[in-house]
């Protein structure tokens, strides 16, 4: 079915109803970690390394435990092994190379930024005062900064970022479609293309990202109760809790962890942070509440990064422009540590990089390699916008090589609708899609044909301002995941949600779920959802999460999988309520079960006017003066779902952008996209995803990029270096929807969470290469600055190396600063 | 984010100011629009044990006609700076340049002679007030001075404000009828320019009669573009007119190599955007 889906005429499915949570988030009167103040809370404040590799050769604490009202100051050494460690979750290959990972470490730091002393005083501004007296000797070892040197460093005496270890490589992951029997072997058709065919050679570099999440990351551990509390502004409360106690020996049922409103995460706050176990660590050894909020120096600097790839590709194909073959080899930066998801990040692309097409052949390899800097994890799309950019970039430079329009060299490789279900090469098996109707959509949004004669006509006058219109027609694995397949790439958790419904005896409906929210919209989707599902109102509805004491089993919110696999799971839960009811409504009707009909939040006795809403039935169990015999007197009912495949949505979006050759600005003309997210529960927070998503792919595209010098410093440490957008550099958006509902939840939903980031980047770059062609060339890298387009044009190339030095604003010493 | 601990003053006159930065001296740093400054201290780049506020003195605010000049009052916002009519008729060059200054939470904070002061080679008020050759008053203990603007910038973060002076007033000449534009070249709109060309030119008829330009982040201080205004005058007001004199708007400059662009490409932009910006300021762009 494609079709733009209209709501049903009384359901809340479908509606554009406004986020019930956005009074409180927007204006901050709500409990956000930093928020909340406890009686007697001590605050700390952290002392980071300058040095990206060094030896602690001592750490003087005496001058800042003398500040005023300090009440301790804490090394590395004088927590041991109270302070637990972090976790790896997915050691991608058995021989996985981790370095141990505590959270304040005893002789050595290993990046920038990591903490080598903790100050705990009884304001957080005599916290920082006192940080600053102490005072840590360093050794500076030799420091593995680039990655490509870092991969191959054990083999020419480089820098080795734990020397230890004897080498940067953690893991080599390989996927090969002749040896998994799902497609043929592709040096042979790469060794066919080039006698015969087309063979496109390409390095592509995905630059490091930093996610810059709205609210710095902030924990309060509070240890005077019978459980420790630990209030953290985290995606993962569930998993946080887990990795607290499996590191540090407290019962994980004596620890409570509260992700109370947490603003913005992106993938950033998928960690459980040296900080959090710091805190922890701290709290515990004061026996005092004790909070840790970061500042947003310290979170540019320490939070975790992404992306930072280089991707090396052989396309293979026959004249006619048939792709026979792909070929992947990355390396992969993990920064100084293995993060939680850690090596797992690229290997979430390797399923990918053949996207919507059928290719015979597939081969694909990463090299996962540890350097001194800050360690990198899941970033909105993890993976799969480094896949996605790195086929879509392929397919236009073919379509080029052609001299073909890259919609329909990508038509003639993509699958068509009707051989859905598809097994990809890689494996996968996607289950619903339509290409050919997104596409066809986009094109007539676009209006692709008539910017192309503008396109035609500016080039033949040699027009200074050049026109480029990019491709990206993109699919992606979301709804993390089959707790089976996860399995088989030994990652060390499962993939399914839980849910909970809970029908109290005045009528109101809470609804516990797994999935914790840091910003989405989780307490509008899911309201509309149980209120369509039980027949209550929405306003009825009250959705709780985030509290391991209230939601006691979920593996939280990443990956696109909240609605998917957690809606699924409260689908679920609510259908358990209907039918726990169904028999106590025929008990107090005086109906036979079989008679009754459950429609409207009604059970109706069939052929009759009789009947009792589920409400009712709710009090009535409450009361539990009449139910039948043996029964328990519950109708709340809870649902644990374990989906059977991942989720696969899709769209082909289009950019134009307006290329000046004289200075290499771009700026953006249009963008048009036509995503399938099978059924939408809420159009208006669907259009919030795109549209977020969309500026978070395209910054990627056109600014942001983290930095760092030959000493292993940050540049872009502040946001006057770090270019993240606002809105005065964008532009609106024309989106719309095709539906191909998803065949593996009921609501045949799929995930809309990283869809914009992940299609916008490729389509970016390929509009502003697409403008330059005549110029003669085929590649400018990211970010696509205005000084690399610049020397593109006049030099060739790709445009050349950020230039690793800031200039400065704020003057540090002279100076009036009147 | 927490600034160290400082001690504040907040004079309500120029004398009390300057008798507060005469006890205080080297310890001390002045506070205008707090707008560079704040961000130094919350990221403790620096730490003074006074700060010493000059927004309650009341006569340091305001444009007023000073006959041959406008004086601007060294408090003045941006925002009122820019929304001042007489500065639109006699400055226009100001006017336009501020439109582009920051975002307006800085422009309603920030103030006109603090930006100057700070002497950031980045900032968006240097270049015009270079080329439009405004005078700096400043205040110390024994009177007040006048500085040219050629002689006020020093260096980076540098002018020739001395530690026990304070600057009060910036008087820019009247240029009523000439034409301006202020070319600001960014990736992002809240970014300090990368490069910036401030122009203003005088007509007759179709010819250019005289032009005045200054360069935004092409050395460690604000520049003058004077080859590039000797050789425009009596040129055509036409593309092939000014093309020739923008080419060589960057000569004599030594722009800063960073992350946003090597001074090689800071000096062709410089050339890109004298020409735009000329013929902007004439009404041909």
């Amino acid at each position: 079915m494609t079709a733009t889906q209209e709501p049903a005429a009384g359901t809340e499915i479908g509606r554009d109803r406004r986020r019930k949570e956005d009074q409180r988030l927007i204006t901050g009167r709500t409990r956000w970690t930093d928020n909340i103040t406890l009686p007697g809370m001590l605050h700390l404040a952290m002392v980071r390394s300058p040095f990206p590799h060094a030896r602690i050769t001592g750490i003087e604490t005496e001058a800042a435990k003398q500040s005023p009202n300090v009440v301790a100051v804490l090394t590395g050494a004088d927590l041991g092994e109270a302070q637990g460690a972090c976790i790896n979750a997915w050691p991608v290959v058995p021989d996985q190379v981790t370095p141990a990972h505590l959270p304040m470490p005893v002789d050595r730091v290993a990046f920038a930024g990591e903490t080598v002393a903790v100050v705990v005083a009884r304001s957080a501004a005599e916290a920082r005062d006192a940080a600053e007296l102490v005072e840590v000797d360093y050794e500076e070892l030799p420091a593995a900064l680039d990655l490509k040197d870092a991969a191959a460093a054990h083999e020419n005496g480089g820098a080795i970022a734990h020397p230890d270890l004897g080498t940067n490589v953690s893991a080599v992951w390989r996927f090969d479609s002749a040896e998994a029997g799902t497609g043929g072997d592709v040096e042979a058709a790469i060794a066919e293309a080039r006698e015969n065919g087309i063979v496109i050679e390409r390095e592509y570099r995905q630059q490091r990202l930093i996610p810059a999440f709205m609210e710095p990351r902030s924990t309060v551990v509070d240890p005077t109760g019978e459980q420790i509390t630990v209030w953290s502004a985290t995606q993962v409360p569930h998993i946080l809790r887990f990795a607290i106690a499996a590191t540090t020996g407290v019962p994980e049922s004596k620890i409570r962890v509260i992700a109370p409103d947490v603003g913005g995460g992106f993938g950033g706050k998928l960690q459980q942070t040296p900080e959090e176990m710091i805190t922890f660590a701290v709290a515990r050894r004061l026996g005092k509440p004790v909070k840790f909020t970061e500042t947003r120096s310290e979170s540019l600097l320490t939070a975790h990064h992404g992306r930072d790839q280089w991707q090396r590709l052989t396309l293979a194909a026959t004249k006619d422009g048939h792709v026979t073959g792909l070929k992947v080899d990355l390396l992969a930066d993990l920064g100084a540590y293995v993060a939680i998801v850690g090596g797992g990040v690229p290997v979430l692309g390797a399923f990918m990089f053949n996207a919507i097409y059928k290719f015979p052949a597939y081969q694909f390899q990463t090299t996962n390699v540890l350097t001194n800097k800050t360690w990198t994890d899941a970033y909105r799309g993890a993976g799969r916008p480094e896949a996605t950019f790195a086929i879509e970039r392929l397919m236009d430079e073919l379509a080029a090589e052609l001299g073909k329009d890259p919609l329909e060299v990508r038509e003639l490789n993509w699958i068509k609708h009707e051989e859905f279900p598809f097994t990809t090469v890689a494996g996968l098996e996607y289950d619903s899609g339509n290409y050919e109707a997104a596409t066809a959509r986009a094109k007539e949004m676009f209006g692709y044909d008539a910017l192309r004669a503008e396109q035609a006509e500016r080039r033949a006058r040699k027009d200074k301002v050049q026109l480029g219109i990019g491709v990206s027609t993109f699919t992606e694995m979301c709804g993390l995941a089959p707790s089976r397949v996860l399995g088989s790439l030994n990652y060390g958790a499962g993939g399914w949600e839980h849910a909970e419904v809970r029908m109290l005896a005045t009528g109101k409906v809470e609804v516990v779920t797994g999935a914790s929210a840091h910003g989405q919209g989780h307490e509008t989707a899911f309201s509309q959802i149980v209120a369509d599902r039980l027949g209550v109102p929405f306003e009825d509805i009250e959705v709780l999460h985030g509290d391991t004491q209230i939601s006691h089993k979920g593996l939280d919110t990443y990956g696109s999988r909240s609605l998917v696999v957690g809606g699924e799971a409260l689908v679920r839960a609510a259908d358990k309520v209907i039918e726990k009811a169904r028999p106590i409504a025929a008990h107090l009707l005086e109906a036979s079960v079989d008679d009754l009909e459950f429609s409207g939040g009604r059970f109706a006795v069939k052929g009759t006017d009789q009947g009792m809403a589920i409400t009712e039935i709710a009090t009535a169990v409450f009361a539990a003066h009449n139910l039948p015999d043996g029964l328990e007197p519950s109708i709340d009912s809870e649902a644990t779902f374990d989906p059977v495949n991942f989720n696969y949505p899709h769209g082909t979006h289009l950019c134009a952008v307006e290329v000046d050759t004289e200075t290499g600005q771009v700026k953006l003309r249009s963008y048009a996209c036509c995503d399938d997210i099978g059924n939408v529960i809420n159009p208006l927070i669907v259009a919030g995803q795109v549209h977020g998503g969309l500026v978070q792919g395209i910054a990627q595209a056109l600014w942001e990029e983290a930095v760092y010098d030959d000493n292993g410093t940050l540049v872009t440490g502040s946001f006057v270096d770090y270019l993240l957008p606002t809105a005065a550099d964008t532009i609106s958006f024309d989106l719309d929807h095709t539906t191909s509902p998803a065949t593996t939840n009921s609501l045949g939903t799929k995930g809309v969470g990283e869809a914009g980031t992940i299609a916008s980047t490729p389509a970016v770059v390929n509009a502003v290469v697409d403008a330059l062609r005549p110029y003669g060339v085929h590649d400018v890298a990211m970010p696509c600055t205005p000084e690399r387009v610049w020397r593109a044009i006049n030099s060739g190339g790709s445009g050349g190396e950020t230039t690793e030095a800031a200039a400065p604003h704020f003057d540090e010493s002279e100076g009036a600063a009147q | 984010m927490i600034p160290a601990a400082f001690g504040y003053v907040a004079p309500t006159s120029v004398e009390e100011a300057l008798a507060a930065l005469a006890e205080h001296g080297d310890d001390a740093k002045i506070i205008a629009g707090g707008q560079s400054l704040l961000p130094v201290l919350r990221m403790r780049l620096n730490a003074p044990e006074w700060v010493i506020d000059l927004g309650r003195i009341a006569s340091l605010r305001g444009v007023r006609d000073g006959g041959d000049h406008l004086a601007i009052g060294a408090m003045t916002t941006h925002h009122d700076v820019g929304q001042d009519p007489m500065v639109h008729e006699h400055a226009l060059l100001i006017s336009k340049a501020i439109t582009h200054l920051a975002d307006a939470q800085v422009r309603h904070r920030g103030t006109f002679g603090g930006a100057l002061a700070h002497a950031d080679p980045a900032g968006d008020l240097g270049a015009p007030a270079l080329a439009l050759d405004a005078i700096f008053v400043v205040q110390g203990p024994g009177g007040s001075r006048e500085i040219p603007a050629a002689d006020f910038f020093v260096d980076l973060f540098e002018t020739a404000i001395s530690d026990d002076e304070i600057l009060t007033e910036i008087r820019v000449p009247k240029y009523g009828g000439w034409g301006a534009s202020y070319e600001k070249f960014v990736r992002i709109a809240h970014q300090w320019p990368i490069v910036a060309v401030a122009a203003s030119v005088r007509l007759e008829g179709d010819t250019i009669a005289e032009a005045r330009i200054g360069l935004t982040n092409m050395g460690s201080t604000p520049v003058r573009a004077r080859a590039t205004e000797q050789m425009l005058a009596g040129q055509p007001a036409t593309e092939e007119g000014v093309a020739a004199a923008a080419a060589l708007a960057a000569d004599g400059t030594t722009p800063p190599s960073d992350l946003n662009g090597d001074a090689d490409y800071r000096r062709h932009l410089a050339t890109v955007l004298t020409r735009r910006a000329v013929l902007a300021a004439a009404g041909r762009g």
